[in-house]
């Protein structure tokens, strides 16, 4: 098995208490930090570690920490992206629960590195009860000294809130997070200004996701060079990997980044193999927004290499054979899956969580779904397939937000890896009965 | 809500609005508003009326116009009556790939209402809502602040027994069930 960095003790019992976490050299990461760096210094080790956005887009942290404005006497704000909603994805919520002193002492390190003198974790309130784990785990950590005024003596004086929200997975979406931390509607906000510049009630913010923040306690306690040792390539360190569906063993994994697909699949360290020994068919490798992959793709890229778990590997082929890290919400799907029914539960999820703003995406969002029920319901026509696929082409680069793309692509994924199975649902919808219908097509027989 | 209740929160919750409100820096007490709409929710019957947005936004010192806006856009805030449990079904891929359909459908059966509908007697509401993180341990429903997890039809009954046995409104606010680690 690969290294921990992030899990290595989630299994200790009492990992979430203090004492514990204290034990296990818990906090060392804001003592280095504040009696022997400087912000700056931090910042150049976050850039060194070679540290990606865990959230989903992978853009580099080191880079936008030092992208924050820093104009005098304006406050600064570190802000903790906890929404957690992407659909196959449950590693933010599994580290917070399990080890909640690990995010906290992270957003401690990181808000000394930004200058930070408050800041908030934002989490989706129907993680309600893992809101009150961190605020118990906060409540330690000022009491014993870690949070507050002078902070072991320096002049480095910081509070951390946890702030929830109210279901919305566009609030996940760091403006619409902003406005949502506002106390407004979760409506995503036109960039520029970016948040490094107008952020959280217009003051310079950085909005990162939990494990990006976990991770910088590593990365100070062994030095950015030391974690860019681990991984491969420019995707360094250690990824939590949700993953789910029809494998045999579902749960959150910290592999090294460079791991390959087949081995995290079948490997009885990772997902132990499909379920009851069946076929795959498809993996989504990076939460609901990132394409689908066949299973021929997903273990091999296009040039018949290995695929791998790293940001390079998984997009080795563009959107053509490629697909994303993402989120890492890994769902697997066994050779008795509908891949269009599939896709019209995240058809249905994009048009419920579209905000509206934008036309292409709430108008585009809803007729996807429309059509893709009027096929599993045995009406649709090859031309509504054209239709799909010409919608969801409409829709990129036309909005304010990314929650347009991450609805279409999903759409044009599925049809052009799978498109005979559209087909074979409006040529003979008599035989479209949930999973039934794909028994048939795969000629096998039913359980 | 019986009508001659009157709106007010306890002295405890109305602390600790007030406790929220310094969170944040002067003049952006707004913040607290998705907050105590959480608490109100909790603490009038699990549902937001126009009565109890107009409180909260009288605590806040908003217009009531600027609560409703915000309570109108969040999936968890109820602007209708809903069951003391509010059994809320996730339908998205990992969750429908492991049986979501099956939950849903027993639930339907059992209580004999459809999704969107509450019992006659004002226990059970079924609602299907989007990925809960929870997608490892499908299928799954959450009620109140509690998930419940890797659901099969048997436990299913057993939860619903358990929950008409104690007759008590769930709220998300209530973190009662403590999880096994
Ligand atoms: C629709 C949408 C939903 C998103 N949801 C999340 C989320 O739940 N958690 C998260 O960390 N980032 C999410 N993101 C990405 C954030 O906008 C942002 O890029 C991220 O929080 C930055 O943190 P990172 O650089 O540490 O990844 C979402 C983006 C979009 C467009
Ligand atoms: S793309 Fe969709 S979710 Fe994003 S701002 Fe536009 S309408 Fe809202
Ligand atoms: S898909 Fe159901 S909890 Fe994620």
């Amino acid at each position: 098995m690969g290294k921990k960095l992030l899990l290595e003790h989630d299994h200790v019992p009492g990992i979430n208490s203090y004492s514990v976490y204290r034990e296990k050299g818990g906090y060392a990461s804001v003592e280095k930090a504040l009696k022997t760096m400087t912000p700056e210094s931090l910042v150049e080790e976050v850039k060194k570690s070679g540290l990606r956005g865990r959230g989903g887009a992978g853009f580099p942290t080191g880079l936008k920490w030092s992208f924050l404005a820093k104009p005098p006497g304006v406050e600064r704000y570190l802000v903790c992206n906890a929404d957690e909603s992407e659909p196959g994805t449950f590693k933010d919520r599994y580290l917070m629960e399990r080890i909640p002193h690990l995010l906290v002492e992270g957003m401690i390190t990181s808000s000394f590195a930004l200058g930070a003198k408050s800041s908030y974790i934002y989490i989706r309130g129907e993680y309600f009860y893992v809101a009150k784990i961190l605020e118990k785990a906060i409540e330690e950590a000022y009491a014993n000294g870690w949070l507050g005024k002078n902070i072991l003596g320096t002049d480095f004086s910081h509070d951390c809130y946890v702030q929830i929200g109210a279901g919305a997975y566009i609030c996940g979406e760091e403006t619409a997070l902003l406005e949502s931390l506002e106390g407004k509607r979760g409506n995503p906000r036109i960039k520029p200004p970016f948040p490094a510049v107008a952020g959280l009630w217009g003051c310079p913010t950085v909005v990162n996701n939990v494990e990006t923040i976990a991770a910088v306690v590593p990365i100070v306690n062994q030095g950015g060079e030391a974690y860019a040792q681990i991984g491969i390539g420019k995707s360094t360190g250690t990824k939590l990997i949700s993953a789910s569906g029809h494998i045999n063993k579902p749960g959150v994994y910290e592999l090294e980044l460079g791991l390959p697909v087949e081995e995290f699949i079948y490997s009885e360290a990772y997902c132990g193999g499909i379920r009851g020994g069946r076929k795959l068919k498809a993996v989504v490798a990076g939460g609901s927004s990132v394409p689908i992959l066949p299973a021929e793709l997903i273990l091999k890229t296009a040039k018949g290499e290995p695929r791998l778990m790293s940001y390079e590997s998984l997009g080795d082929g563009g959107f053509i054979t490629g697909t994303m890290l993402g989120s890492g919400g890994f769902i697997v799907m066994d050779d008795t899956t509908s891949i269009v029914k599939n896709l019209y539960t995240f058809s249905r999820f994009y048009h419920h969580e579209s905000c509206g703003q934008c036309s292409p995406c709430r108008e585009g969002t809803g007729w996807m779904e429309k059509i893709l029920h009027k096929i599993l319901d045995g009406h649709g026509t090859l031309a509504d397939v054209d239709l799909l696929w010409d919608i969801q082409s409409k829709i990129e680069g036309k909005t304010i937000c990314p929650l347009g793309e991450a609805a279409a692509w999903p759409v044009a994924a599925a049809i052009r890896h799978f498109r005979s199975e559209f087909e074979d649902y409006v040529k003979n919808p008599g035989n479209i009965q949930d999973v039934k219908h794909y028994y048939r097509l795969n000629n096998l027989q039913p359980a | 809500m019986a009508a001659n209740k009157k709106i007010e929160f306890s002295e405890e919750t109305l602390a600790l609005c007030h406790k929220l409100i310094k969170r944040y820096p002067e003049g952006k007490h707004k913040s607290a508003l998705i907050p105590i709409l959480h608490l109100a929710q909790a603490e009038f019957d699990g549902w937001l009326s126009p009565e109890v947005m107009e409180y909260v936004a009288s605590i806040l010192k908003i217009q009531a116009i600027e609560a409703f806006e915000v309570a109108s856009f969040y999936s968890m805030f109820n602007l209708k009556p809903v069951g003391k449990c509010h059994l809320e079904i996730c339908r998205t891929s990992s969750c429908w790939l492991m049986g979501a359909e099956d939950v849903v459908r027993h639930l339907e059966k059992r209580l004999g209402i459809k999704e969107g509908e509450t019992t006659p007697d004002g226990m059970f509401t079924i609602k299907t809502v989007e990925c809960l993180g929870s997608c490892g341990t499908a299928p799954m429903m959450q009620v109140g602040a509690d998930y419940y997890e890797n659901l099969t039809l048997e436990k299913v009954d057993q939860l619903l027994d358990r929950m008409k046995a104690s007759g008590k409104r769930k709220s998300y606010t209530d973190v009662a069930e403590t999880r096994p680690l």
